[in-house]
């Protein structure tokens, strides 16, 4: 029988059951901007709107997947997202990395191009996980351009632009005026130091490679100093710490002697191979020092540690030295030692300024056409968030990152 | 090579090496004409060994000599290792160089690598010398913090790396002459750039002694033991 009682009893406790799953519903749409701390056992909510898309601008391999941010992804509550796997529909899938908390994408660089991959992504927490439903399929694949970095291709162009018009222009005649270099000066009157004084010079082209911008500059040098040797009929001697470097040494020398009339005068010996270890070769051209004496020591190219302990030891024999080299660490030693020194870009100007030819003149004033332009986004970038910081006015801070972004690499 | 006989002839070789290299000091002899002799040919020696097994065999050798086999026995492989016949034939067009009459071939790799140099530097630079430097020079040269009191030190530090730069440039602009208000502005880039390479001096000087300090303390405490 169905008394009085416990029908108050069904209807309170079905009552009750009602107002559980009331707060049940409540809680399953927690107030916005955070996580719901009402709940006892707390799941992080599975970030939204997950997509794939080949990662663009690259060599092929890389899928890049993005979310918008979990709600639970506040005050550490996400400890965050791992992105999961699969080459099917329906799995299995694998982890194939993590993401950290406040992230909303991650590249996947483990795939294999034109193979089809599904995603999901778990946010992860304390207390449990949750998953977005699975995206995809996406596959990835190379591009021939990379259109993040447009901005160095326009910059390229304008600088390249630039160094081809004064070429031109140079070649039609137009006169164009280098500044005085000291060090450049005097390698004509070295050379002539060593000729009066019945002694060698030396030639050291750096301890690179024909991979290092340094030792092109240097080698192209040597080609100028030797057609000068070559005409005062000098003996040079190049030891090279690289067998390219004395290939191409040799070849540039021989072509010098050619230009000077005076073939026969060359021989392979002027270059020699001594050894790829640093601190060989410079005991080697250390001990070349002291017993050959050279009157006249040349050190273009580039250079570690070794470039004091060549320095004071020609210093020391008393030869005149002319150094260039473009390794800031070094630099302070050779201008401390040498007599004349080409620091940085004069080294790199230096084949420009010693033979004068139009082409090479013609890429000098290209360069400092480069060089006025960073002066002026310097110059403009530095004055808008100056004025920025004096006035508060927004546009200044706006104008400012403009011009910076210009030049930000993607 | 781990027996302690082995090990003490190791260290007298080393201490003994040392010490005749630093006779190059005093001067020129025939002990430091000796230790220089054997540095060179063991250097030369161990340079060639290791290039020829740790990066023509492995990049060049055993790739190519796979994808042969895989073509010829299987299993098939893609032809990616084709691309190594490229620098293969390079590498033997500079040994040519050997052959007198067949020595102008060699001048095409040459040709090869100072042309590939040039084009991959000239981006990688233009990168990370020119814009990431052009970038990270726009600052305000002055500086409030975020309550809106004036920063002296850092704008004085913005100001200072800022004129350095714009000084800097100038010195290194070659198609001006060094006269007048530009001559007086590269000055100052000259005063900038020798005080940086003072304070690089200094502080490779210092790195320079610590090797000596490793020297010294090889040669009292691991060959005399004289400290411990």
């Amino acid at each position: 029988m169905f008394t009085a009682r416990k029908s108050a009893l069904l209807h309170l406790s079905l009552v009750a059951l009602l107002l559980c799953f009331a707060g049940t519903i409540s809680l399953a749409q927690p107030p916005a901007g955070g996580p719901d701390t009402t709940r006892t056992a707390i799941v992080p909510r599975a970030p939204g709107n997950p997509l794939t898309e080949d990662t663009k601008g690259d060599e092929g391999g890389s899928i890049t997947v993005r979310w918008t941010l979990s709600p639970d992804d506040t005050g550490g509550f996400i400890t965050g997202y791992e992105i999961l796997r699969a080459a099917k529909l329906d799995g299995p899938f694998k982890s194939v990395g993590f993401a950290s908390p406040r992230a909303t994408r991650f590249a996947d660089g483990s795939t294999f191009d034109d193979s089809s991959y599904y995603y999901k992504i778990v946010a992860t927490g304390a207390t449990g996980s949750s998953e977005t439903p699975v995206i995809g399929p996406a596959q990835s694949s190379p591009q021939w351009f990379n259109t993040n970095r447009g901005n160095v291709l326009v910059i390229g162009f304008l600088v390249s632009g630039a160094i081809l018009y004064y070429i031109a222009s140079a070649r039609k005649g137009k006169k164009l005026f280098i500044r005085r270099i000291a060090g450049l000066e005097a390698v004509q009157d070295a050379i002539g130091r060593a000729t009066e004084m019945g002694r060698p010079i030396l030639y050291i082209p750096g301890i690179q490679d024909m991979d290092d911008v340094q030792t092109v500059a240097g080698v192209t040098i040597l080609g100028y100093v030797a057609r000068t040797i070559a005409e005062y009929d000098t003996r040079l001697e190049v030891p090279t710490s690289r067998s390219i470097v004395m290939s191409t040494a040799r070849e540039t020398i021989r072509s010098a002697f050619l230009a000077a009339g005076r073939p026969e005068k060359y021989s392979d010996d002027i270059v020699h191979y001594v050894t790829d270890e640093q601190f060989g070769y410079v005991a080697a051209v250390d001990g070349i020092m002291v017993r050959e004496k050279p009157a006249t020591c040349f050190y273009m190219g580039a250079f570690f540690a070794e470039a004091l302990i060549m320095a004071e030891t020609g210093n020391s024999i008393g030869a005149i030295q002319i150094a260039g080299t473009a390794m800031p660490a070094q630099l302070p030693f050779f201008v401390a030692a040498c007599d004349y020194t080409l620091i940085g870009e004069e080294l790199f100007a230096a084949s420009a300024y010693l033979s004068n030819e139009p082409r090479q003149l013609g890429s000098l004033k290209g360069q400092d056409v480069g060089k006025s332009i960073a002066m002026l986004v310097i110059a403009a970038g530095v004055a808008l968030f100056t004025l920025n910081q004096i006035t508060r006015v927004q546009w200044f801070a706006s104008a400012g990152q403009w011009l910076k972004d210009l030049f930000l690499l993607n | 090579m781990d027996h302690p006989g082995w090990v003490l002839f190791g260290t007298w070789v080393a201490a003994l090496l040392t010490l005749g290299i630093a006779t190059f000091l005093y001067k020129d002899n025939p002990v430091y004409k000796f230790c220089e002799a054997v540095f060179v040919g063991i250097s030369a020696g161990y340079w060639f060994v290791s290039y020829f097994w740790q990066t023509l065999l492995p990049k060049l050798g055993y790739p190519f000599y796979a994808g042969l086999k895989s073509w010829f026995v299987g299993p098939a492989q893609g032809p990616g290792w084709l691309v190594l016949i490229i620098p293969g034939i390079l590498g033997v067009m500079m040994l040519l160089r050997l052959v007198p009459k067949a020595g102008w071939i060699a001048r095409w790799p040459l040709a090869f690598v100072v042309g590939y140099t040039a084009g991959l530097r000239l981006i990688t630079f233009l990168q990370s010398n020119a814009m990431t430097q052009l970038q990270n020079s726009v600052e305000p040269v002055i500086r409030y913090s975020q309550s809106g009191s004036f920063l002296g030190w850092e704008s004085f530090n913005v100001l200072l790396v800022t004129v350095g730069t714009f000084a800097g440039l100038f010195y290194f602009f070659f198609s001006q002459e060094h006269k007048g208000v530009f001559g007086r502005v590269a000055r100052v880039g000259t005063w900038f750039l020798m005080i940086t390479f003072g304070a690089a001096f200094g502080y490779t000087v210092m790195g320079r002694m610590s090797l000596l300090i490793g020297r010294l303390d090889f040669l009292l405490a691991d060959w005399l033991h004289l400290i411990r």
